[in-house]
């Protein structure tokens, strides 16, 4: 190792790294929830079908020997969950809100019973590409290790948002989440577009889990996820349903959670809790600077029964 | 009778039925033993997380191949009103009589509300500090002089910093924590008084992206030789190892996460521990309500030197080792200050390993870089 001594200069840098570390299963967990949630339908299960995602892979992974095989199989566990939520929702008088909080439950529980042979085995990790290679500092280097999900991910956003504004499928998504009658007397079935971008959602945030458990931190254990799928469910509304938004929101979050150990690392080593709260404090700010007491929250689905 | 329905009164006799087969059949039972005795274990976290709570099940599983011994246990446990839940029914449903619930926070206020209603049944809590005037007779608290574990660790890693630095990540800054980084320290000052320990809280005990990031921060300022004191070392480890840095394990032996990285690890030794108390349960004496013990008592252990150990800091460990296995080795030697200037023992003073005034540590010492708020 070559350690430069950056002093000042690495909290900065440990934002960088932190927002590309840690921000991969915020950004899969909210793209999937946008998705939802633009047909006009909520998903607060994220929680449980990320966690599950995260055994899943992980177990599969040390299986087959191959990382991305189990983020298929986190994939796959997570679109099943969004379609059993997508399923139980078609039905008559059923509250999405109720079932996804019963799922998420469901998706842990049964995660911590099948994960339990996993917790000690090492699997695979996912690769990282290196973009650090002009810097001759470490630090920089190690910063600039971007995981191959997390370029999906961008690759990902960018399409969402494209789907949403130009392309056929994403104006069906659009009306079904706007107005069910509308989309009715256009001919579509709403509930199959609901399952299926609940089924697609699932999926997303499936691999949002893969991420946590095969690259960062890289291994499964029952206290593996603190709320990121909450969170990110969370994260859709302050970003406004837009899949860009989704992603600098994302990034916001992963940065402002490497702040606390950064600044303890320089020497800041007072009221660390207060540093740990900082997201939260930044996202209270940013809702109330943006909303206005005079009209509806901008852009939101007219079908989400939040709104309604 | 309708074949569907039990009335009030078959239940009764049934029940009647089996407390008097039950009687019955526990009578001879217990005379062949001396006593028959079911310990009732309950923990955190997962039993299997490389770290605190595994170092509790392989105590557990020690205690579970006595003779005459049924253990029960659960895991996944919170410091909450649950824990009171699983005690009460360990005790009604499973009959146990010795309960460990091994977590910090279990102590106040839960084993004291629950200890008063069963008399019968002894508490015995790891970490907890019990005192005669304060708390139930048949609660204790035990624990180990893990801190000295640390020293040792940082004897290997002051050998095997070549920045000087070496860093430490924290959950919260509770006495046995601090105890913890200051030796780890002191270790390292012994081989070179110039090593400064960085420490970073992550506020919890188990937080696995935090952790993550906590690593990568202390690998981005050069800390070369990274411990921990958190629930599950695993992520330190691997993440400490990913980034080039040697690790010293905590809790249990992590030396299968990373083998060639790992230096040594302060382990705890609760199999022996365990047995002990369970064997004093059985042959009719009484535990006692405090007790404490460090490596020369068979508290603590210390994982394999790993392979990058060198001659010199082997020698070193060995002899320091040798000297902390007489017992009451002095810890904190004065002349000593805390990080921020003030004095903790003047020249002449020191504070040897089993000093009570220890286990109410609120200071990091000179060269720790960090702060306990």
């Amino acid at each position: 190792m070559n350690e430069t001594d950056l002093g000042l200069w690495a909290v900065p840098l440990a934002m960088i790294g932190g927002a590309i570390r840690v921000s991969t299963p915020f950004l899969f967990v909210s793209l999937g929830e946008c998705l939802t949630e633009r047909s006009g339908r909520i998903n607060l299960g994220l929680e449980g079908t990320l966690v599950f995602g995260a055994m899943s892979g992980y177990a599969v992974a040390y299986e087959s020997g191959s990382a991305w095989v189990g983020v298929l199989a986190a994939a796959l566990a997570g679109m099943l969950f969004g379609f059993f939520h997508g399923w139980i929702c078609k039905l008559p008088k059923v509250n999405d809100i109720a079932i996804g909080i019963a799922l998420m439950l469901l998706g842990m529980g049964l995660a911590f019973f099948f994960g339990k042979p996993y917790v000690q085995p090492q699997a695979p990790d996912l690769p990282a590409i290196s973009f650090g290679w002009w810097s001759d500092i470490s630090q920089v280097q190690a910063a600039l290790q971007v995981n191959v999900l997390f370029l999906i991910g961008i690759v990902l956003t960018i399409a969402m948002g494209w789907m949403f504004r130009t392309t056929r499928i994403g104006l069906i998504v659009r009306v079904v989440g706007d107005s069910t009658d509308a989309a009715r007397s256009m001919g579509l079935n709403p509930n199959v577009v609901r399952l299926l971008a609940t089924g697609a959602g699932g999926a997303l945030a499936g691999v949002g889990g893969a991420y946590l458990s095969l690259y960062y931190p890289g291994s499964w254990n029952e206290g593996l996820s603190s709320g990121q799928g909450l969170m990110a469910v969370a994260l859709v509304i302050f970003a406004r349903w837009s899949p860009v938004n989704c992603f600098w929101a994302a990034l916001l979050f992963g940065g402002a959670g490497a702040l606390g150990p950064a600044l303890q690392s320089v020497g800041i080593s007072s009221g660390y809790y207060l540093f740990y709260a900082a997201p939260y404090v930044l996202t209270l700010g940013l809702l109330i600077a943006t909303s206005s007491p005079n009209r509806a929250l901008e852009s939101a689905p007219g079908e989400l029964s939040i709104t309604k | 009778m309708n074949r569907r329905t039990i009335s009030r009164r078959s239940l009764l006799k049934a029940g009647a039925a089996t407390g008097a087969l039950a009687a019955a059949g526990a009578f001879p039972f217990g005379a062949a033993h001396a006593a028959d005795l079911t310990v009732g274990f309950i923990y955190v976290g997962p039993k299997d997380d490389f770290g605190y709570n595994q170092a509790h099940a392989e105590g557990a599983a020690a205690v579970k191949k006595m003779p005459g011994v049924t253990v029960v246990e659960e895991e996944n446990v919170p410091e909450t009103v649950a824990v009171q839940k699983s005690m009460e029914s360990m005790i009604n449903f499973d009959g146990a009589s010795l309960m460990f619930p091994t977590s910090f926070g279990y102590f106040d206020p839960h084993i004291l509300a629950v200890a008063p209603k069963h008399p019968d049944v002894r508490f015995q809590h790891a970490g907890g500090l019990w005192s005669a005037d304060k708390h139930p007779k048949n609660a204790g608290s035990y624990f180990g002089y893990i801190g000295l574990g640390q020293y040792l660790n940082g004897i290997t890693a002051g050998h095997a910093s070549k920045s000087k630095k070496i860093g430490f990540v924290a959950a919260k800054p509770i006495p046995q924590v601090l105890m913890n980084i200051n030796s780890f320290l002191l270790g390292a000052r012994a081989v070179d008084p110039t090593i400064t320990c960085q420490v970073i809280f992550t506020g919890e005990w188990s937080l696995a992206v935090k952790e993550a990031e906590a690593t990568n921060a202390l690998a981005d300022q050069g800390c070369d030789v990274i411990t921990c004191h958190v629930d599950g070392p695993k992520v330190v480890v691997e993440t400490a190892a990913g980034r080039g840095a040697f690790v010293c394990g905590y809790h249990a032996d992590q030396s299968p996460l990373a083998p060639a990285k790992y230096l040594t690890g302060a382990e705890w030794n609760w199999a022996n521990v365990y047995t002990g108390m369970v064997k004093t349960m059985m042959d009719g004496g009484t535990i006692d309500n405090f007790v404490r013990g460090g490596l020369s008592d068979g508290f603590v252990k210390l994982s394999p030197l790993g392979p990058a150990v060198s001659d010199t800091a082997r020698n070193q460990f060995e002899a320091a080792k040798a000297e902390i296995m007489k017992g009451g080795f002095l810890i904190i030697k004065g002349p000593i200050n805390d990080n921020k200037g003030n004095i903790i023992a003047p020249a002449g003073k020191a504070f040897a390993e089993d000093d009570i005034a220890l286990e109410s540590m609120n200071y990091l010492v000179e060269g720790v870089i960090g702060s306990t708020s």
